[in-house]
């Protein structure tokens, strides 16, 4: 009794009173918590070092999934097309959509039926218009091809193809995503003090200058929590490439999430979809710990 | 009013000019829902076809499970929205407003969760699901998400503690307890971000795609991606374009709908989301 009145001296009698009420409050979350994260990835890891197949108990293997998964030519397959979509993605999508802010940024009529139109493909949902995009890059009579058979281009044939199905599958994504970063953009844009511009003006700043020396620093937080956030998810494609290549043609699309998917619900080798889930899990955590990380060293409000 | 500037002229085209291409795809999907099959594929295309043809939006409730879908879809991300403001307003509203014993830490664990992915627990559950015999159930579509919103608790939070002491002290100096100063002092002044987590939660339930594949098998219980997934499996997609285009454009009604009518809350919602780093 003693302990535990001494727990709570700090707290007056009437936040005695709520304490419980507090626990009742936070329960639901917590309770989930325990259940569908924290019990969950701890399980994961576990699974990660068995062999289980559903059928017959798991078995423990130690880091035979791990060793399995890295010198699997899948493995180094995927993890090259996730690269190379990340490293065509993020550049473009990043231009595109501070492209979009800066244009809606400058006080033009009708902003916001524009800023809704570029916005729009964000809530749509990706397998209903990943079908539409299957058109769009249909060779032979897709929008695509056709409007660069207008420039004399002969268009390549995309998704059917193991060169242009990434570049494809990039295409569209900068398409349905570019308004959701162009949102972030345009906060950023807005919380740069229009004084700094004046200011710049005075001096005879062209509007070159203007976007170098003062919208890039000053955005900068921004541009580093897009780049982040971009490349957590590209890591996570799936409903996109589910649906318009199914991972081919061959494996020259195949990502992540897919293969893990296949592993564990197509193969039922859990063990070895738990592996790789890990090792997702663990490059995310490295992006999130460099957000948090350098966001802060990053984030200057002010220049001065 | 003076004279627009030729620069200003040229910036409005290109941004014109960029907002149509955005929108070309949702036109294409429309005009090839409502056109004669072979008029589908012609170049140039054709917009707007001479006999608008309401045939596949009639098909694709008779012929395709469309109508369930629709209302499972609608009962799963209504759930999910609900419950998520409950539980994710109580617990921010108690990390915010109330003292208790293992407040930080328990407000860091949820914290230090935020950025698991979804994936990375997906065997672990679907695992957990299949003991609690909830495969080929609703129940996994709407338990684990209404139950798990870091991010939610964490937004709420930020606008709970914008709360004004002086207003809840005044609350419990008329004896009102906590549950009571939570539902008529605190939520009020909270509405704005409870309106922009309620749009997010729906939408991103109703688009889920990942876990309904995983979890459903019988065609009643499809949800409105999963009977568009199906159904492109089933039929092949050359043959049937205009039924899948009409099925595609029914999905995004509702999104449309709510996006053009709350559009403010989704603008705000990113804008949250990027003031998180």
């Amino acid at each position: 009794m003693k302990t535990r009145s001494g727990i709570l001296s700090k707290y007056s009698v009437v936040q005695r009173s709520e304490i419980k009420w507090a626990y009742l409050f936070i329960a639901p979350q917590m309770i989930g918590l325990a259940i569908f994260t924290l019990g969950p990835i701890l399980y994961a890891g576990y699974l990660s070092f068995t062999k289980w197949n559903l059928i017959k108990p798991p078995q423990w293997v130690g880091l035979e999934n791990y060793i399995d998964q890295l010198q699997d030519p899948t493995f180094s397959n995927l993890l090259k097309n996730t690269i190379v979509i990340t490293a065509g993605y993020i550049p473009l999508v990043m231009i595109v959509s501070l492209a979009m802010a800066l244009a809606l940024n400058q006080k033009l009529r009708f902003t916001v039926i524009y800023r809704m139109a570029y916005f729009m493909p964000v809530v749509t949902s990706l397998v209903a218009i990943a079908l539409v995009w299957r058109w769009v890059l249909q060779p032979d009579f897709g929008l695509v091809n056709y409007l660069l058979g207008l420039f004399g281009i002969d268009g390549p044939t995309w998704l059917s193809s193991t060169q242009w199905a990434i570049p494809g599958l990039i295409f569209m994504r900068v398409w349905w995503g570019a308004g959701f970063y162009m949102v972030i953009f345009l906060a950023g844009l807005q919380g740069i003090p229009a004084e700094y511009y004046d200011a710049a003006k005075v001096d005879g700043a062209s509007s070159w200058q203007r976007f170098r020396h003062v919208t890039l620093p000053l955005l900068s937080p921004t541009t580093f929590f897009v780049f982040i956030m971009a490349s957590i998810w590209t890591l996570q494609i799936f409903d996109q490439v589910y649906i318009m290549t199914g991972g081919g043609p061959g494996e020259a699309t195949e990502v992540f999430l897919l293969r893990i998917y296949e592993l564990a619900f197509r193969y039922y080798r859990m063990g070895d979809a738990a592996a790789l889930s890990m090792i997702l899990f663990v490059i995310i955590g490295c992006f999130t710990y460099f957000q948090s990380r350098y966001s802060r060293r990053w984030v200057h409000y002010d220049l001065g | 009013m003076t004279p627009a500037k030729p620069s200003r002229v040229l910036m409005h085209v290109i941004v014109a000019f960029g907002a149509l291409f955005m929108m070309l795809p949702f036109f294409w999907m429309l005009s090839a829902a409502v056109k004669r099959r072979e008029d589908i594929f012609v170049l140039p295309p054709v917009w707007i076809p001479q006999d608008i043809l309401w045939g596949n939006f009639v098909e694709v409730w008779t012929r395709v499970p469309m109508a369930q879908a629709y209302v499972n879809s609608l009962k799963i991300a209504g759930t999910v929205t609900v419950f998520t403001l409950l539980t994710s307003s109580l617990a921010a509203y108690a990390f915010a407003k109330i003292e208790f014993p293992g407040k930080r830490i328990s407000f860091a664990t949820l914290m230090a969760t935020i950025m698991i992915p979804s994936q990375a627990t997906l065997i672990p559950v679907f695992i957990l699901m299949s003991r609690l015999g909830w495969i080929d159930t609703h129940w996994p579509l709407i338990v684990p998400p209404a139950l798990t919103n870091a991010f939610g608790v964490f937004l709420l939070r930020q606008f709970f503690m914008g709360v004004p002491d002086d207003l809840i002290d005044a609350a419990r100096i008329d004896g009102a307890n906590p549950i009571q100063i939570y539902r008529r002092v605190a939520i009020p002044i909270v509405r704005p971000a409870l309106m922009t987590l309620a749009i997010f939660t729906f939408l991103g339930n109703w688009n889920a795609f990942l876990t309904p594949l995983i979890y459903i098998n019988s065609e009643e219980l499809w949800t409105v991606p999963l009977l568009i997934s199906n159904f492109q499996d089933a039929y092949g997609v050359e043959s049937e374009w205009g039924l899948l285009m009409a099925a595609s454009s029914l999905a995004l009604v509702p999104v449309l709908i709510v996006y053009i009518f709350a559009q403010r809350y989704f603008i705000e919602g990113v804008a949250l989301t990027g003031l998180k780093g």
